[in-house]
Order: C-alpha cells, then structure tokens, then sequence
C-alpha cells in the first residue's frame, strides 16, 4: 500500500505521460473539485475547492463567510458590553461557556473588576465541563468521518449528561448566556456539586470505553495515523493551537503558560502528541489528545468540586458599564479548539469600539491547505475533521 | 525581556520606524512606520533574545479620525513575553506592508483585516475576500460605511 503522506507533491504526472495498453495517451489534466458547502463532513458550510492529480491533492483552497453573521459589526453597533455575551455564546455554539469566559475576562480586565472567588470556581467548573462536551462532539463526528457511527451516540449520550447539569443550572441546553461580567447570571443549584461529582465519577472509565472502541480500533488507526502530518515549525507558523498545537508535539498550553482565572490552583498535566501509531502530529495525535484532555478536565472538575468556597456570586459593578476611553485589551484564553481571544477597544461609551474575536478554529484551519498537499482525496475528510471546525467561529 | 527593553532594542535597529510608545497602559504598545512592518517583524521573529515566534491576532481599527490602523499581538513560546505593535495609515491611502511571509497566519487575518477594512496589505500573496462574498462593496467595519439598500438587485430588508 502506499504511504499518500510519503507521496510528493511532484508525484503529479506529466500530460501524456499514461499510455493504455493500445498506445493511446491518456488526457491526465489537474482537476478542480468542490467539497461543500453541503457536504457531511464540512461539519458545516465551508467549501473546499480541490485541485486533485487522480486521486491526490495537489492544492486545497478553502472557502468560507457561508455563515458570517456580521458579529462585529453587530457588537459594535447594535449592542452594550453585557449584550454582547448572547452573540458571543452564538460563535463557537459547542462550547459556549467557553466564549462567555473569554469575552467577560477581557471586560473584566478593562474595567479592572475582580470577581468572588465563588465565581472563579464555578467559571472553572463550567468552562471544563463545557470542553468535555466539546471534545465529545468532535470525538463523536471525527468517528463519523472514519466512517464508525457507533462512538457517536456514545459521545451523544455522555454530553447529555453535562448539558442537563447546564441546564438545571441556567436554563439553557446549548446557548447559556451564564457568565456575566463581574459574576454569573445565576448560582449554582443545591444538588449540583453532588450531582457533578457523580458525572465525574461515571464519565471516567467512560473515556477508556472510547479508547477501546475507536481510538485503538484498527480500522481508525489505518485512517488516521500518517495522514495529514502538521510539523511543529509549521504548526507555530501559522499559530496553530489547542489540540492542533499539541498534537504536533509543542507542550504548550495558556492554562498553564499565561494562566487566567484560577487555573493556576489545580493539578493538572498538558498532553501532547507523541506520534504513538503513527508520525507526530498526525490526525491520531490530534485525536488522542483531545481524549487526554478529557481526563485532565474531569481532573481539575473533581479538584474544583472539592474546594468550591460558599460566597456571592456578582461582584459590585456599575450599573452602566463604560471603560475609560482608550482602554483596550486583548485576553487570550484556552478554548476547546484553542487559543480563543477578545481584543476590545473602549472609546468611553455603552458599547464596545472595536471587538474582534480571534478565534481559533479559524486559524487552524489556514493551516489546512499545508497538511493536505500531496494527501490521497479520501483522506481529506479525515484530515478536515481532525482540525475540529466550528463554522460558526470561523466565519463569525 | 521587559517591554522597555524590547522598545530599546527596536529603537537602537530602527531608530526612525518607531513613531510612538505607551509602555504604562494594561498591555504596552510600540507603534511602527507602515512601510516597514515586514523588516522589523522579521527582527522580532529571528533576533534570538526576542524570538516572537506566536502571532496570536492581527486586527484592523477605524480610529475615526481619517486613520485606519492595525495591530499586532505577538507572544514569544520561548521567552514568554508579549508585546502589540501598532501601524496607522490614512482612509485615502491605506497600504501597510504585509506580514504573510514572516508569520503563516497573518495571510488570513490580513485578508479579513482587507474585506472589513479595506485596508491594503502590500506584498500580500492572495488578497481576497475572506468572509464577504467577493462581488461585495464597501468595507462594513469603517465606522462611516452606509448599510447599502440593495445587493445584486435583491432588497436588503433592514
């Protein structure tokens, strides 16, 4: 079999260069493919216009702004600080705990407000609970990829489970709107800790229940390991990051490396591909890590839910909510997918001057075209879900 | 490396590139010459004492004022430090060199800094639209842009 990894790009053949077996040249012109935008494993609307060789890709051009919902300028016009977060939760709708976390921290920061430490915690507990259901359903459809239905109702079944804690929390199931600056729309439930400490203890050998029906599975290892190869030089290049960084083999993580919240409080390792199966920084690496990365997170839940202190959960805030005029600044946190930041300009009004969402499924997936050259067609499916995209943060 | 002596070491290489400073604020910032972005760019990446490496966001600004800007947050993995660079140029003239060749991101972030601003990236390899599609006037994030009636005929319904 061939390796498609191992094939280079210069593996395309010269017009006339196939001869059938009557001596007649063969027409072997590039060709241009469209894979979207209504194409089951675009995990949305994303278009990917392919040159193909045959069967392998000589050049993949993404196209997106099939779902661009005018966040900015909506933000920037039509909305105050607090209402900002409802639109924000609407940009990487599987994480959105995630987001609120990032847009209040960078609100927060300009306005100089601490919160409780109460709320620290259950921002901690929410944004980690909120990447497990994440990586669930890129776990999930990634399996769907490889072309294993199974995993995914597995997945299903499990996320379930932390959105019905959302949702005996705040009400909402996928757009929660729960994080407000200087605190949080409501508290936690009575029966939530108790509730939480029995989803940790369940979902833990859920995970090597995972690994042993898709990640090790041999069929998915065939699919994955050695396809689309990102190099660790390339993959900072184009500043890659969450899992996409960390599967290349880089240990880097902003919990960690320029911690936020009270992320500095817990125990809790950064995991990085190491090529098991394959190449470093393969779709597999990707993969595992984003099922390492489960533990951890049910990891720094249980640590959290140990120690959650009583308090209030809204810091005194004014009323209306207007920075200092020139204040600005840009907070990076660690989203599911990876670096996701808010980098916010006040010009002393009600809303904000400028916002921009750095999101980081949009980066990852300018890297695409690198780690698809010289890929065989039917890999690309594989490789495209591998960077995990929401397209409503891409194209915002 | 400080933020005071990262401004030093840009000051003492290229002296007249950096227009302006504000090193006392919640994240410091060095505003350099828009014809130059590239070099200096290249010297924050390679020089080994700064090594940023990381180019975590690029994003264009209507000051409203006649000026766009855009700016840079760079983080360096090895050091450990961070810095935002700033470059202004003019709504009538509004090119600033582009920094696609030193940093791989900066090619989408520059294209979406180019479709909602208008703001030209010179040197840039493909300067498309990135999120609007391309048959698209106007550049929706100058603060003077008028939500256009029409679009390809279709009523716009407002």
């Amino acid at each position: 079999m061939i390796e498609s990894h191992s094939l280079p790009t210069s593996y395309v053949t010269q017009p006339g260069a196939i001869k059938t077996s009557s001596g007649k040249t063969l027409r072997t012109d590039e060709m241009i493919i469209n894979m979207g935008p209504q194409h089951p494993s675009t995990h949305g609307v994303l278009r990917l216009e392919i040159v193909v060789d045959g069967e392998i890709i000589v050049d993949v051009i993404p196209h997106i702004g099939y779902l661009h919902r005018c966040f900015e300028k909506h933000c920037e016009h039509m909305t105050n600080y607090q209402q900002v977060i409802p639109y924000v939760d609407r940009l990487d709708y599987c994480a959105s705990m995630n987001n609120d976390l990032a847009f209040v921290l960078a609100a927060e920061r300009m306005l100089k407000i601490e919160v409780p430490p109460r709320v620290e915690y259950i921002r901690v507990i929410m944004a980690e609970l909120n990447r497990i259901a994440s990586h669930l359903i890129a776990i999930g459809t990634y399996g769907i990829d490889a072309g294993a239905f199974t995993p995914f109702l597995y997945c299903f079944t499990d996320r379930e489970k932390i959105l019905d804690l959302f949702e005996m929390t705040c009400g909402a199931r996928l757009l929660y709107n729960y994080m407000w600056i200087g605190g949080l729309s409501h508290d936690l439930p009575p029966t939530f800790v108790e509730q939480a400490k029995e989803f940790c203890t369940y979902f833990k050998p859920r995970i090597k229940a995972f690994n042993d029906l898709l990640t090790y599975n041999e069929i998915f290892v065939k699919r994955t390991a050695h396809v689309g190869v990102l190099p660790k030089d390339v993959a900072i290049n184009y500043a890659s990051s969450g899992p996409m960084l960390r599967g290349s083999g880089v240990n880097w993580d902003l919990r960690r490396d320029d911690p936020y919240s009270y992320y500095d409080r817990f125990e809790w390792e950064v995991q990085v591909g190491k090529g098991e199966v394959g190449t470093v920084g393969d779709s597999w690496d990707r993969h595992i890590v984003r099922m390492r990365e489960m533990e951890q997170s049910v990891k720094i839940v249980e640590q959290a839910l140990a120690s959650i202190p009583e308090g209030n959960v809204q810091a005194a805030i004014p009323k209306r909510i207007r920075p200092d005029a020139g204040a600005e600044a840009y907070v990076r946190t660690e989203s599911p997918r990876g670096e996701l930041g808010f980098y916010l300009i006040s010009d002393g009004s009600a809303s904000p001057y400028r916002i921009k969402a750095r999101s980081p499924a949009f980066v990852n997936l300018s890297v695409l075209p690198e780690i698809s050259r010289g890929a065989m067609i039917a890999d690309l499916v594989l490789i495209a879900g591998s960077v995990d995209i929401v397209l409503g943060e891409v194209d915002r | 490396m400080t933020p005071q002596e990262i401004l030093e070491t840009l000051s003492s290489n290229f002296g007249d590139a950096i227009l302006e400073s504000k090193l006392d604020v919640l994240q410091p910032w060095i505003r350099i010459a828009s014809h130059r972005t590239k070099e200096i760019c290249f010297f924050l990446r390679d020089e080994d004492l700064l090594t940023f490496d990381y180019m975590s966001c690029l994003s264009g600004v209507d000051y409203n004022d006649g000026k766009l800007g855009v700016v840079y947050h760079l983080a360096s993995m090895i050091h450990k430090h961070k810095i935002v660079l700033k470059t202004h140029c003019t709504k009538d003239s509004p090119h600033v060199q582009s920094v696609a060749e030193v940093w791989g991101t900066a090619n989408w972030h520059e294209r979406e800094a180019y479709d909602m601003y208008g703001i030209v990236f010179d040197g840039h390899p493909d300067l498309r639209r990135m999120l609007l599609p391309y048959d698209w006037e106007g550049h929706p994030l100058r603060k003077d842009y008028k939500v256009p009636e029409f679009y390809n005929g279709m009523k716009v319904p407002y």
